[in-house]
Parts: C-alpha cells; structure tokens; sequence
C-alpha cells in the first residue's frame, strides 16, 4: 500500500485490517497521534485527511491511499512549532500531553470549519455563527482531555485565531500567576 | 476483527455486484462498522468500499427538495446553506451528533444504518438477540436506563442512536436504493425502519447488497423547526430523548405538525397520535399535554429507563411551547 | 567521582530555604512546560511507542465470567490463525488485579481464580496487532461459574472492618449518640456515591525486553517506577535489581497506575516464552475491567451542633467494597479526621465483599468522595441553622488536630474561604429556587477543601556539568504534573543556572530510586530530594571559589562571591554530582500535615429537563509554596474537572445480575468533555510549610477535586431546591423532583 502522509511518499505492507493510525503508530513510525480509545470517542487519534480533521483509529489506511494525510509531525516540530503548538506550550493546555497531538490537530480542521461558515450545535443562528469560548468549547468536546486542561486549550486556540479579541493572552495569564505566587 | 476480503467500488452498480454473500458489508465513512468490528460484534468476510462512489453531492430539484448523495459526510449536510435555510430541523439534529471529527466522516447512508448503543449488544459476552438471534435479552432485567421505551418487544429494548434519522422522519424523507437485481427502489423513511418484534436482527427493510445511493428530501415544509435533544453531557453524548419538530401555524390553529423522536424506540420514532391531537387545534398547554400522552400511551419503562417517559413528555411541551411563541 | 551524598530526615523543621535566598527567580515563576514543545509536536515518547527490532504483538484475553475457575483454554483453536506465535497464559503468575500503589510485593497472582469479570487470563501473541486481537476475541475458554457477589445492596449486610490502611478503619472519639442526642440541631443523612474509573487518556501499556544477562527491561505508564519494579519482579520470582521500568512519559495517571497492572506481568512472561519482544497494550474496555476502580460509597452522616453552630459531633460511617481477601479500603474518612474541630467523632469504614475490579486508588483517595458525604451534609446543616454555610465553616475552624491535639503545620482553612466569598461573589446567593434566568434555575455553592500532605522517601542526583549545565536525574515521573519542569525549576534556582541549561532524565528505575507520583506527594518529596543534592554543590561551589556558603551568590550561570564572578562550569574540574535523599520523620507526628483550599460554583438547572450545567467555578488554595504558578494551576483546574465528572456524569454501572460492567468505554463512562467545562479560576493564598519540607511546599495534584463535587451539589440545591444525595446528579434524579415547568 502507498500513503501521502506529511507531503511524503511511504510504503507499507500491512494487514489490511489495519486502522490509519495503527498504520502510523506500528508501521511507520509516526507515534504523535495517540491511541486513547480505539473506537471514535477519546479524539486523540485525530489526523487531517485532505485537510478535514477525522478519527484515524476508525478508519482503514487501505481506504486512504489517495488521500493527503497530516499528522501532527506534519504540523511543526520542536525546532519549529505551530503557532497553535506554541500556543499550546504557552497556555499550559495540556498536562500529561496525551491528547494533545489530537486536540492540536483537531483545533486546525476546527479553525478551517469556522472559516468556512460551518455552524454548530451551539450556534444560536446556523447561519452566521459567532467565535466564542462557548463555539470552541463546543468544537472541541470531540477531544477528550482527562487532565482537564479544557480551559486551557480554549485561551490557546482563541490566542492563536483572534487574539484581539482575547483579554487571556498567555502573557496576560503569566502576569497574573507570577503576582500572585512570586513574592 | 476478522480478516476481510476487500473491495472497492467506482460504481454503485458495481458495489451491489461485489456484493455478494450474506455477509459482507458496505463501508463508507466506517466509524460504526469498524467500531463493531474490532469488537467482533460485527463479522463481515467482505468489505466493499463504496466510499469513492460519485454520491457525494446535494442537488436541488425543481419543488426546492434536495436530492442528498448517500456519501455527503454528515458535516457537509449539516452546514450546507439550503438545509440550514429549509430544514434546519436536520442541520441542528447533525449537529448535536457525535464530534466534529466523526461527523466529518460519517456518511448520509451509514447514519440511517447506526446500530443500536445498546450496552448488552456491545459486549459479545452477553445475550442478545440482535447481535445473535435467539440468544436472549440480557437488557431486559439488567442496566437499561439508555433503552427504549416505546416499540419494544419481549426480545429486545434497543434503541437507535442516530439524531439525523429522527430529523429525517420529521422531514419525511425518502431513501433511494440500488437492489443487486439493478433495481431502483424509492422507500419512505416511515417504511424503512422495522420494529425489533421477534426478529431484533433485522432492523430495515433492505434487502441483502441493497445500496442507499441517496436521500429525498420533500418540498421544505413551511412553519417553524427545532430539534432539542437531552443527554448526560453537554456534549459528545447520545440522546436520552430528543425531539425532531416541524409545526405551521395558521390562524392560531396548528396546521400542520410533524413531531419525530430520538431515545425512545429502537427506531426514530413518529407518531401519528401525536399530530392528530395537535392538528386543528389551537397552541395551548391542554393541547400539548394532549399530544404527550398521546405520545406515551403505550410508553413501557424497564425500570431503569421508566425517568425517559415523563422527561419525553416534558421535553415535548416544552418543544411545542417554544415553537408556538410569539 | 563517586557523588556526594546529602540525606535529610524531616524530624525537625526547616525554617530556612534556599528557594528564599536564591537569586535565579526561577521558583514559582509560570515557566511554560520544560517538556512541552515535545509534547505539542508528538515527539514525547510513551510507553507503548519504544521502536523496539523484533517487537511482537500481545493482546490481553479477559474472563467472561464473573466469578469461578478457567476449566480450560483451546489455545489450539487459535494457533492456527495467521500470525499467530503463541497463546500464553501462567495460572500461577499472571496477576489476578492491579497492585496498588507503593506495595513492594507482586498483587495477589493465579488466573485459575476468577474473582472478577474480565480478569487478564492469557495474552495472544501475533506477528501484527491485528492478527493478536482477532485471535484474543476468538480464544475458546472453558469457565466454571461459580459463587459471586455482584449487588451492593444485596451484600451490604456482609460488611466487615478491613485491616488499618492510610486511615484508621475505625475511629471513635468521646460520645457521638450523646451528642446527637442533647444537639440544638443535628443531621443525619446518607449520601451514595458510584464507582469510579480514573480514565487517563493513555491505556495502560508495556514492552517486555529480557537483556542477555536474564534481567528485563519493561517500558511501562507507570506512576511509581521503583516500587513497580520490585512488584514486578517478585510476580516474576526475579531479585528486584534484575527489573528496569521506564517510564519517560506517562498519559495521565490519577492513581490507576501506581501500581503495575496486568498487561506487565503478561507481557513480560509472554516475551521470555516466545524469546521475543512483547507489547501489550491495554484496550479500553480492559483499562475499565482490568485495572483498579475508585470503589463506591455509602456514607452515613452525623453532625451535631449548638444553636450558634459550634459542632460537638462529627459522624461519619461508610461503606465501600473490594474484592474479598484484599485490603485497601476506600479511606472516605481521611479528611473528615481533621477538617473541623467537633469533640465527639466517629469515623468508620467497612468493607463490603464484591467480585467487582480492584478497588484502589483514583485522585485523592477519601477525600475526593468523602467530602462529597461531608460537605454537602454541612450544607444541610448550615440551612437547619439558618446560618450561611461559609460561616458555620468558619467558626468550626481549627489549629489544632481536633483528634491528635498536634498542630497543624500550617492551615489557611478560613483564609481560602474568606478569599474565595470576595473573589466569587457570594453575597450575590439567594435563598433556594429564587433565581432564574429562562429555562434555567441558578444557584451557587461551596464547599471546603483538604488533603493531607506526605513525604515520601526519595533520592535525587543532580550533575554540574563543565560547560556550565546541570542534570537531573531520579526515578520520579512526570504524568503530567509537570515535574519535569519544576525540579528544573528548583535546581535552577538553587545552582543559578537557568532552566534552559538543566537537563532531566526521569522515569527510569537506573536511576536514584524516588517515590514517583501519587498522593500529591511527588513535588514535595522529589522536589526535597533535588533540593538537597543542589545544597550539597552549592556548598563545593563555595569551597572552590574559597568563600562561606553564605557569601556565595550563583546565578546566571556565575558564582559571585568577594567581589569575583566565575562562570560555574569553571568551577566544577570534570564535572561534581551530589545525591540528595529526603525520608519522613517526626515532624510527621508533630505535626498534621495538609493543605486547604475552598470551592465555588455556579450552576444552571433546567426547569423542563434536570440538566445541570457548571456556568463558573472558582478554587483558592493554600498549599504552601507554589513552584510553578502555571503547571500548578493546571493541576488545580483538573482537579476541578474531576469533580464536575464527580457530581454530574461520572459511574462505573454494574449489571447486578453477574457483575459485568456494562459503560466500559469513552463513550458511556461519561468524563466532562470541553463543553461541560466554563472557564474556571484558581487562585493561590501565600503559605510556606516549613514542617513539610526543606522547599516548603505541600501537594497541589489532589487539592483541587476535595470538596469540588459537593460545591456543585450545593450548588445544584440553592437553584432549584432539590438536595440528590445519590451521586452523580443525573438528571433523572432532579426530574422525579422538579415542578412542572409551566
């Protein structure tokens, strides 16, 4: 079988019962998406397949060979993060850092559906919704995060998609902390 | 999961043709099938792949119903202009489903075919005469409070998880098909569904290699339309219940009502009784209680579910009472 | 160089602290995570994702039997499928439930037994995942069903006192029915709570690598590396030097794996026989089967009051289960012991035998659950008094261990609560079911918070390397704590280096052993440990530059003293390297050890359906020094959220019938999703807890869920009037209650 993952050509001879993200985690060395259910309801699998943020632990790689697959190594790496991921480091929205490949990744499809005028269920008028916590808390509750660094990651994605809207900048939020403890 | 033969199809045609055998399934968006399958609930010796299928565009046709490709993922239909502007019913019924991320993937076709959520058909441990006919029913004396309430049988109390279906029968819908014969079938979404009765297993009508290829939607209905659906979590949840509603007003009488519910019957469910004891009468609470117990006169709790009756009645008052405001 | 060596007992207190006299300002301050860009960008490494050559694939069978025997298993009947190598299974050894936290010796071992539904029998072993997985689900075993209690309500009455565990199993003070008996006001109610599951987001996981020399190498998610590796290697008849658990980065743990749980064992004994790396990891359903729940509850209350509000009895009775023959108990009443002063106090826990999972621990074992009982029995009282509940809070406030009569080391009990009143607003509540806002009821809520402090004996070496850069290293672990960061923050300060130049190497058993994470002991025992070890070569540094330690100034990466600055690489020849080792002493007894804090909440409860929604939360907290305001806030926050899942949405439903547990994945175990969660604040009190530790800083990781739940509970019955004493509030259970909308 033949993947387009991250702009690259792979090769893999795979069962062909294997998921798009066993593919990634057991064959090719692509461990960043994260195996937390295996069945669609933890979201830290998600991956972006031709741009749309999808579970990849619910899906077969056979049926992804013609698709340009993202994962989050595809997304930006230490030496050159994401804005997103910087956002994520800055705004302490994860804590173990499980689902957080998937949260990043779900957060860039998220932003592209905003983009695109999509609704959801919150939108009080499906026809033009509104960007606020509420829509990003919404967005993101496929992404499950036991560590609850829910709030977190809303300031993250809202720094990084509005930030003149936002009066919890990351630096802000630092001022605040370091007042509060530093003597 | 067993291992598989697999088949991908660029035509509908030839997807019914690779169809063959008892027990193989289509795949499309996937993210029910495979989910049973790595649990072995599901054991299909074929997979054809009709994900590639050219079904994957809303047309409009002249009336201003839509004529919806089975393979539109469940996030295209929901944010798609025309279902925001005539049937907003079902955009809000899709959006109260599942995750951003599964409703990317989730076709049209594969949401009408959900299998229930039904913890004992979850676990090939257990009895279950939907999973494995004329083993049992270990719902039925166990944790049920996600079960249904209306439409039962003595061999099963399963509910269907879908949202989009109950907007569908709201919307009266007509799903298309392609048989393996080459024939085309139009079936009213009131028709496709069947009610678990003695045989749980079989839950369409379809035939075996029976292709959805496309879903009808009627000239847009006039008046107002909600879908409120109640779970246990804001969120990324299945219903408890939910209400699909379509009500035209017309000279403070209601004119037309279709009322279709999620959470309470092991298919989406439409009553009839309902809207008769809505139709012609004028929006007042006598009327609303009225249609609730019309609703729920056969309702039947199983004890950890007996809280879904009254909380089905209130919802529905409260869905008309907020419908007919104003 | 051998390193030096600096061993500190905590049998007195420590009234100076470097982090006081350090320059650096690294302490406290929010640094972003020093592991974070890793994590961000995929490149954390956890258990299951070692790219070992060879690796072969295991997948765990579980019983389908509640109780009984395996009569037999038809590995036959799979062995033939394609992939397959073996089918292993060791009725002996394989583990029968998780270990708990902190044991030295294997869980109870032999597979024979079922005690409980899907008990880890045997583990396939496939060339691919794939292969593994279909053969688990299809492996014939033979099962003789027998015995097994499976309703709580039915086997209540079985109820027996368990052997002493962190708390006593049985405490009584003065005359309770006697105080109840001549109280002005007094409550008596029972509160339920379900199980739990702790749900991190990782599965439990390992890879098995046995080394030429007979010793193995386990690559594991798990919490407390060193005490596992001795588990393990008594469940493996091995001496414990021949284990090796690494465990770099853990998804979230919360208790679930403090100790090893079945997949190591099998892995491990899989792997020696088919003479191959094994992995195993765990499938969802099996972290809910197979690992450790947090066991539910059934707490009678007691409280007896004058007219004015002065407790004179605290009672506190609870039920909880375990499997027979195990002892951990569920410890409800840890923090009722010492919140509020009271002179006549009962405090009980019995076990009630089950053939449920393990019971052990989950995040703040006792108070997490406990304070639900206690804090919303509070809340009854303070309205039969007719007083608000923050002051009857107040006036029951103690400095002194109401049962040891010791002082407690430092307490900010009223503090938080006055604090938090300001912060939240709460002289905006109104009395019961006055508030609306549409469809919705709103109310507030709040409740206290406590969770006692512990030191755990714990090393620590810490390197001066010439280039100027330091390293970390200790068999302490990061699940997510953020200990990474805050040792680097510790050493930095203490040393003068700047975070960015100390390096850390945690999570592996080859290096000094530690007590890893739980009980929210990690930061202050480990912290302690790197603490000492940063004295020790604070001290060489001052001997090279020939001055006291006292005179000596290190930052930025210079020694300054007398008038010179040298860069501290210079300083250090080849490099110099100090072990410290901090151990628990008297000041244990001489003192009760906790921290506090105070929840609020704010909720909305819908008139038609019995939703609830949290709409804001608040949590202040004293918990002695803060190391890193940020990492500790997030702790704190998720500490919240445990409690929203707490009172809301989160139980583990067992069918009564045969003990199966029927939500066993993401999708019905509910756990708050983002949108179930507002914007939450916290805020911290200044403290410093000079009996704790020489760093003065007490446990945060478990603060934040005591007494979260019953701030929305509370919160629940002042919006719309209707007190659920059975946990979680579903909406079904305020339906039966709530008026008829319209």
């Amino acid at each position: 079988m033949q993947f387009t993952i991250n702009g690259r050509a792979f090769e893999a001879d795979v069962d062909i019962r294997t998921s798009l993200l066993d593919l990634c985690r057991e064959h090719l060395d692509l461990t960043g998406a994260k195996k937390g259910c295996d069945h669609g309801q933890c979201g830290a699998c998600t991956m972006l397949i031709n741009g749309r943020r999808v579970n990849s632990c619910l899906t077969l790689a056979v049926m992804h060979q013609e698709d340009e697959i993202i994962t989050i190594e595809g997304v930006g790496d230490p030496q050159g993060l994401h804005p997103l991921q910087h956002a994520f480091v800055r705004h302490d929205a994860y804590q173990c850092g499980y689902c957080t490949p998937g949260q990043i990744c779900s957060a860039i499809g998220m932003l592209d559906e905003i983009k695109k005028g999509w609704p959801s269920h919150v939108s009080a008028d499906l026809s033009s919704p509104v960007f606020d916590d509420q829509e990003i808390s919404e967005r993101m509750s496929g992404n499950l995060c036991r560590c609850a660094a829910y709030t977190n990651v809303v300031d993250a994605i809202r720094e990084v998609a509005d930030s003149a809207a936002n009066d919890r900048t990351a630096d802000e939020k630092d001022k605040v902390m370091a007042d509060e403890v530093m003597a | 999961m067993k291992t598989f033969d697999y088949r991908k199809a660029l035509t509908p045609e030839a997807a019914v043709e690779t169809f063959d055998g008892e027990t193989a399934r289509f795949i499309a968006g996937g993210t029910n099938l495979l989910d049973l399958m790595k649990l072995q609930v599901e054991t299909p010796d074929k997979l054809v792949d009709i994900s590639r299928l050219d079904l994957a565009s809303i047309d409009e046709r002249e009336d201003g119903g839509l004529t919806i490709g089975a393979l539109v993922p469940n996030a295209d239909l929901a944010a798609d202009p025309r279902v925001i502007d005539r049937y907003e019913v079902l955009s809000r019924a899709l959006l109260a489903g599942a995750s951003g991320q599964l409703r990317n993937k989730a076709s049209t076709g594969g949401n009408l075919l959900q299998r229930t959520r039904c913890y004992y058909f979850y676990d090939t441990g257990s009895r279950c005469n939907k999973r494995t006919p004329g083993s049992g029913c270990d719902a039925i004396g166990g944790a049920n409070r996600i079960l249904a309430v209306l439409g039962t049988s003595e061999h099963c109390i399963a509910t269907h998880p879908s949202d989009m279906a109950v907007a569908m029968r709201a919307l009266d819908a007509t799903v298309l098909t392609l048989k393996r014969d080459g024939d085309r079938r139009r079936i009213s979404i009131h028709d496709f569904y069947r009610l678990p009765g003695d045989t749980p297993h079989i839950e369409t009508v379809l035939d075996t290699g029976e292709l959805i290829t496309h879903i009808e939607l009627p000239k847009p209905p006039s008046g107002r339309q909600a879908y409120r659906k109640v779970r246990d979590r804001a969120s990324y949840a299945f219903a408890l219940v939910s209400v699909g509603a379509v009500i035209h007003i017309q000279e403070r009488r209601i004119a037309r009502a279709a009322f279709a519910f999620g959470g309470l019957a092991p298919m989406p469910w439409r009553s009839q009784a309902v809207e008769l004891a809505l139709i012609g009468k004028a929006p007042t609470r006598d009327t609303f209680e009225a249609a609730a117990d019309a609703l729920l006169a056969e309702a039947k709790g199983f004890g950890g579910n007996d809280f879904k009756i009254p909380l089905a009645r209130r919802t529905l008052i409260a869905t008309l009472r907020d419908l007919t405001e104003h | 160089m051998d390193p030096f060596t600096n061993s500190l007992t905590m049998d007195k207190p420590c009234p100076q602290s470097l982090l006081d006299t350090g320059v650096q300002g690294s302490i406290s301050r929010p640094f972003d995570r020093v592991d974070g860009p890793k994590k961000v960008s995929g490149k954390a490494t956890y258990a299951a994702e070692y790219d070992v050559p060879d690796l072969a694939y295991g997948f765990l069978v579980g019983s389908r039997i509640g109780a009984g025997r395996v009569v037999s298993i038809d590995a036959d009947a799979v062995r033939s499928l394609p992939g397959v190598i073996d089918v292993v299974t060791d009725f002996d050894r394989f583990i029968r439930v998780a270990g708990q936290g902190g044991e030295t010796e294997a869980p109870t071992q032999g597979v024979k037994t079922i005690t409980s539904r899907g008990e880890i029998i045997a583990i396939v072993v496939a060339e691919t995942y794939e292969a593994a997985r279909d053969a688990a689900l299809q492996l014939p075993v033979n099962y003789e069903r027998e015995g097994g209690a499976f309703d709580f309500a039915a086997h209540r009455n079985e109820a027996n006192a368990p052997p002493d565990g962190v708390t006593p199993a049985h405490a009584s003070q003065g005359d309770i029915e006697k105080a109840m008996a001549e109280a002005d006001v007094s409550i008596d109610v029972t509160y339920v709570t379900p199980s739990q599951n702790s749900a991190a987001m990782e599965p439990h996981a390992s890879i098995a690598v046995w080394e030429q020399d007979g010793s193995l190498t386990l690559y594991g998610a798990y919490q407390m590396p060193t005490s596992d590796a001795s588990q393990l290697a008594d469940a493996l008849g091995l001496p414990s030097e021949k284990v090796r658990i690494i465990s770099r980065y853990i998804g979230g743990g919360f208790g679930s794996k403090l100790g090893i749980a079945p997949e190591s064992v099998a892995a491990a004994i899989a792997a020696k026989q088919i003479g191959r790396p094994v992995k195993a990891v765990m499938a969802r359903q099996q972290v809910f089967e197979a690992t450790v729940r947090r066991s539910n509850t059934e707490q009678r209350l007691r409280l007896a009051a004058t007219a004015d509000g002065t407790l004179t009895a605290i009672g506190h009775e609870s039920l909880v289960s375990n499997q027979p023959g195990e002892d951990f108990f569920e410890p409800v009443g840890i923090g009722t012991h010492m919140i509020y002063a009271a002179e006549n106090r009962l405090i009980t826990h019995e076990q009630v035998p089950l053939n449920f999972v393990l019971s052990g621990s989950m995040r703040a074992p006792g108070e997490a659950v406990g304070m639900v009982g206690l804090e919303c029995a509070m809340d009854e009282l303070a309205e039969q008094l007719g007083m608000d509940p923050i002051e009857l809070r107040r006036i029951n406030d103690t400095s002194i261990d109401p049962e040891k009569g010791v002082p407690f080391s430092s307490r900010c009990l009223t503090g938080a609560l006055d604090e938090g009143a300001r912060r939240f607003g709460w002289d905006r509540r109104q009395a019961p079911a006055s508030r609306r806002d549409g469809e919705w009821w709103i109310g507030m809520g709040m409740a206290s918070s406590v969770r006692g402090n512990m030191l755990m004996e714990s090393s620590a070496k810490v390197e001066i390397h010439p280039d100027g850069s330091a390293t970390v290293s200790s068999a302490m672990t990061d699940i997510g704590t953020g200990s990474y960061t805050i040792l680097a923050q510790i050493a930095s300060e203490i040393l003068g280096i700047p975070v960015w130049q100390i390096s850390l190497s945690l999570g592996d058993t080859n290096d000094p052993p530690a007590a890893g994470s739980g009980g929210s002991w990690g930061a202050g025992s480990s912290g302690s440990a790197v603490y000492l070890a940063c004295e020790t070569l604070r001290e060489k540094l001052a001997t090279a530059m020939g001055v006291e330690t006292s005179a000596l100034t290190l930052k930025d990466g210079q020694a300054i003293a007398a008038n010179r600055s040298q860069p501290i690489g210079e300083l250090v020849g080849e490099g110099i390297a100090a072990v410290g080792k901090i151990k628990p002493g008297k000041q244990e007894e001489e003192t009760t050890q906790a921290s506090f804090g105070a929840h609020f909440a704010e909720v909305a409860v819908n008139s038609v359906t019995g939703e609830v929604r949290v709409r804001r939360m608040l949590g202040v907290f004293a918990a002695g020094r803060v190391l890193n305001a940020k990492t500790a806030r997030s702790q704190c926050l998720g500490g919240m959220t445990f409690g929203i899942g707490t009172a809301l949405t989160e139980e583990l439903v067992h069918d009564r019938r045969d003990g199966k547990l029927v939500n066993r994945d993401l999708a019905e175990y509910h756990i708050p999703v983002n949108a179930d969660v507002p914007q939450l604040d916290v805020h911290f009190l200044r403290e410093r807890d000079i009996h704790a530790n020489p760093i003065h800083a007490k446990g945060i990781g478990e603060l934040g869920i005591s007494g979260a739940a019953p701030a929305i509970a509370n919160a629940i019955y002042n919006a719309c009037g209707i007190r659920v004493r059975d946990f979680p509030i579903t909406l079904d259970k305020l339906l039966a209650k709530l008026p008829d909308p319209n």
